[in-house]
């Protein structure tokens, strides 16, 4: 029997203007599961990811969250988001997790107690005075990740989280990314690397124009067979 | 040329001699516009945050009428200040024409809509980025328009000097609400008016000449309280 | 099952109004702290009064003789706020000021006469000048000033106005007037006006090398003369009276009718005109005392 869904879409389609970013996507997102959204780049993948978060609505279709018999609302779902340029704000890391807290109306003993097991966590904690727009590209990942999780959201959204890092840093956030999902935290990943969807994900979606075109467990994803573009696509020959 | 001169020597021993009148004027100059700023800060760092950051319907009107705000002559606050504080006026019987009080008002007034502008288009920019992580933190428009006032403090401190220099620097709102009143509400500016419609030109130049001074002076200041901090932050990059 | 942020959240919601409610009414005392210092700077107890006056009155340095004097005698400061004739009355009309001291004796019968002062008394006079370019290029130079005026319009020399509803604008209209000439018919570049208070108008004359009327006050203060001097003088038609208006409290109660009379008093009274009539310049007194005793 499977998991109900914590999040779930039924034809759901986003439309900017002229443009259609998503077309009847039927998906659900299930409790423990680390789905990796891959797909060239205009394929949809941050608006299918902002639409699951709650950030964007959808012009067609329905999200729903079902724990909440009947309600559309978010209200006792949380979910966090890492982006791929981490936004911080000009203050002390300390300082941006406490408000991240603050902002979720945590007292303030529960603030600083999560501070500092989300510092520990991301191996931050020598860095907690310092200006956060002073961290180097995967530290200020990791401090993204890091406030994130301390907030302790239900999905964890991240938008190709180590799509700007070296490969140093590249390896640090992944490891991080790895840690939380061996911890069943629920993650939703959107990435360019096959690579990555493969060491981390359990279930991968592939959007193609808008749709969902494939939506199959990892094995599955990796070995069986798959639509033309799907192939060219794993085999780099579509365009980016 | 030889007015110009004339000013300089005549600044340097304005300056020199500490004159108790000439004192007075520049400390109730620089209390009024700094008032004004303040007030003009409250008010406007908050109204040009949210107008960056809310979304309703008439926003784009809203924006329109500050940006069209930002010509409206100092005289015509004064003006309009006045018209309001006047006996026959709504708000006459507080009795405030012809005091500091008014002219702290009316500066207000004129720079409020300098600083909510100037406010909106530095955390418009800052929006672009911050939208998406601050409301997936959770935070609603007022409370991502506080954060990003914190964020962009530097840059608003140059906003708030901004407003400071126009505020000290306007002489037609505070003609109109203060009177020019002799030990009341005579600032640096409306003295200037004053000597140069008596004809003591070199007089006028040499006040205004003392006015950069003091202005000079307080600039001077704020960045060399900013430096070490500057010097801190080069250093960790 | 999911995390249970619902209630969490909801209360969210509710403290942080708390918080907004708690952070306006520290702005608003802030506020109130920050006006009241500067209120009570210009309030301070002292004993005051607004008197509404005229630039050339000002600018000529009687106030700053004379006000002392009665602020020593009475312990009543006088604010002077100095503006055009026609602002000044209509400031007093306005009740925004407590009296009003002004030359232009038609101007301040109609504010008595629209109940505005129960009474206008003279102070003061001093005499207008008429002040050209010292070449004289259309020949005034004498003892007649409409003629001087009639000269001035047929050799199209350039002559500045004051335009601004000041008692010196509109003694020059009545000259014109009496001269039968139209000042509408003139126009620039042969008659400019500027709008403009004594000080600018000839600043403005210097600069242009063009005929102005004047009050002797302002012209004996004035500093930057170039080229000017004075042409015409010592005509009865430029005779320039003084009054002073105690604004009446049955239009506007809130005036400080007691103090205001008491400075009226003082200045017809020997010790004002004392007062006036030891101000000079250069050795020269600007104005001559004629209140009636």
């Amino acid at each position: 029997m499977e998991a109900p869904a914590l999040i779930r879409l039924r034809q759901a389609g986003v439309r900017f203007g002229a443009i259609q970013a998503l077309d009847a996507i039927d998906v659900g997102v299930r409790r423990g599961e680390c789905i990796a959204l891959v797909g060239a780049n205009g394929s949809g993948k941050t608006t299918l990811l902002r639409l699951l978060h709650g950030l964007q609505g959808c012009t067609t279709g329905a999200r729903e969250v079902p724990a909440h018999v009947g309600r559309l609302s978010t209200a006792g779902l949380r979910c966090a988001m890492v982006f791929q340029r981490p936004f911080l704000l000009n203050l002390s890391v300390n300082q941006n997790l406490n408000i991240a807290l603050w902002l979720r109306a945590y007292p303030r003993q529960e603030r600083l107690r999560r501070a500092g097991e989300a510092l520990e966590r991301m191996g931050l904690v020598a860095l907690a005075q310092r200006p956060a727009r002073t961290l180097s590209g995967g530290q200020q990942q990791r401090l993204a990740l890091a406030i994130a999780w301390s907030t302790d959201p239900d999905v964890l959204f991240l938008d190709e989280p180590t799509a700007n890092l070296d490969p140093g840093a590249k390896r640090e956030v992944e490891a991080a990314i790895a840690q939380l999902a061996s911890e069943g935290l629920t993650l939703v990943m959107s990435t360019h690397n096959l690579g990555q969807a493969k060491r981390l994900a359990s279930r991968v979606l592939y959007l193609e124009n808008g749709r969902l075109l494939v939506d199959a467990p990892v094995d599955q994803f990796f070995q069986d067979r798959l639509p033309a573009s799907a192939e060219q696509f794993l085999k780099g020959e579509r365009s980016w | 040329m030889q007015t110009v001169f004339e000013s300089f020597e005549l600044a340097l021993r304005l300056l020199a001699a500490g004159d108790p009148q000439l004192l007075q004027i520049v400390v109730l100059s620089l209390k009024v516009s700094a008032s004004a700023c303040l007030i003009g800060a409250l008010v406007g760092l908050l109204l040009g945050a949210w107008l960056a950051v809310a979304r309703f319907a008439g926003q784009q009107a809203l924006v329109w009428a500050l940006n069209t705000l930002l010509a409206l002559p100092s005289v015509v606050v004064g003006l309009l200040v006045y018209l309001l504080l006047s006996r026959a006026g709504p708000l006459g019987s507080w009795g405030l024409l012809f005091t500091p009080s008014a002219m702290v008002l009316a500066q207000s007034v004129l720079v409020i809509p300098l600083i909510a502008a100037l406010t909106r288009r530095l955390v418009l920019t800052a929006w672009r980025e911050a939208a998406d992580p601050l409301r997936s933190l959770g935070a609603g428009p007022l409370t991502a328009a506080i954060l990003l006032l914190v964020h962009e403090r530097r840059a608003l401190l140059t906003v708030v000097l901004t407003a400071f220099g126009r505020a000290i620097a306007e002489v037609g709102a505070v003609m109109m609400v203060g009177g020019n009143v002799l030990g009341v509400t005579r600032v640096m500016t409306t003295a200037i008016a004053l000597e140069t419609s008596k004809g003591d030109l070199a007089l006028a130049l040499a006040l205004g000449l003392v006015l950069l001074a003091v202005v000079g002076c307080i600039n001077a200041a704020l960045s060399l309280l900013q430096a070490p901090h500057s010097a801190e932050r080069a250093a960790l990059v | 099952m999911v995390n249970h942020h619902g209630a969490r959240d909801a209360a969210l919601q509710a403290g942080r109004r708390r918080q907004f409610a708690r952070a306006a009414r520290v702005l608003a005392s802030v506020l109130v702290l920050v006006l009241s210092p500067v209120a009570r700077a210009a309030a301070a107890g002292e004993r005051f009064i607004v008197m509404a006056s005229t630039t050339s009155t000002e600018q000529s340095g009687l106030f700053a003789h004379l006000l002392p004097a009665f602020q020593q005698a009475s312990g009543i400061q006088v604010r002077v706020v100095a503006v055009g004739t026609g602002q000044a009355i209509e400031m007093a009309r306005r009740g925004d000021a407590d009296l009003a001291f002004v030359h232009d004796t038609a101007a301040e019968e109609k504010f008595v006469a629209d109940g505005f002062a129960t009474r206008r008394q003279n102070v003061m006079y001093n005499d207008f000048v008429l002040i050209g370019p010292a070449d004289d290029p259309a020949g005034v130079a004498g003892r007649d000033v409409v003629a001087a005026l009639q000269k001035i319009a047929a050799s199209g020399a350039p002559f500045l106005s004051r335009g601004d509803k000041s008692g010196t604008h509109a003694a020059e209209l009545r000259l014109w007037k009496r001269a039968g000439l139209e000042p509408s018919g003139l126009k620039a570049p042969a008659y400019r006006e500027c709008g403009c208070g004594m000080g600018p108008a000839l600043n403005m004359a210097s600069t242009l090398n063009a005929y102005v009327l004047a009050d002797r006050g302002t012209w004996l203060a004035f500093r930057n003369r170039a080229a000017l001097k004075i042409l015409v003088q010592g005509d009865s038609s430029l005779f320039n009276q003084y009054g002073v208006l105690v604004v009446n409290p049955a239009k506007h109660p809130h005036v400080k009718n007691a103090d205001a009379q008491a400075f009226a008093d003082w200045v017809v009274s020997a010790p004002g005109q004392a007062a006036i009539a030891s101000y000079k310049v250069g050795g020269e007194p600007l104005f001559f005392p004629n209140a009636r005793p």
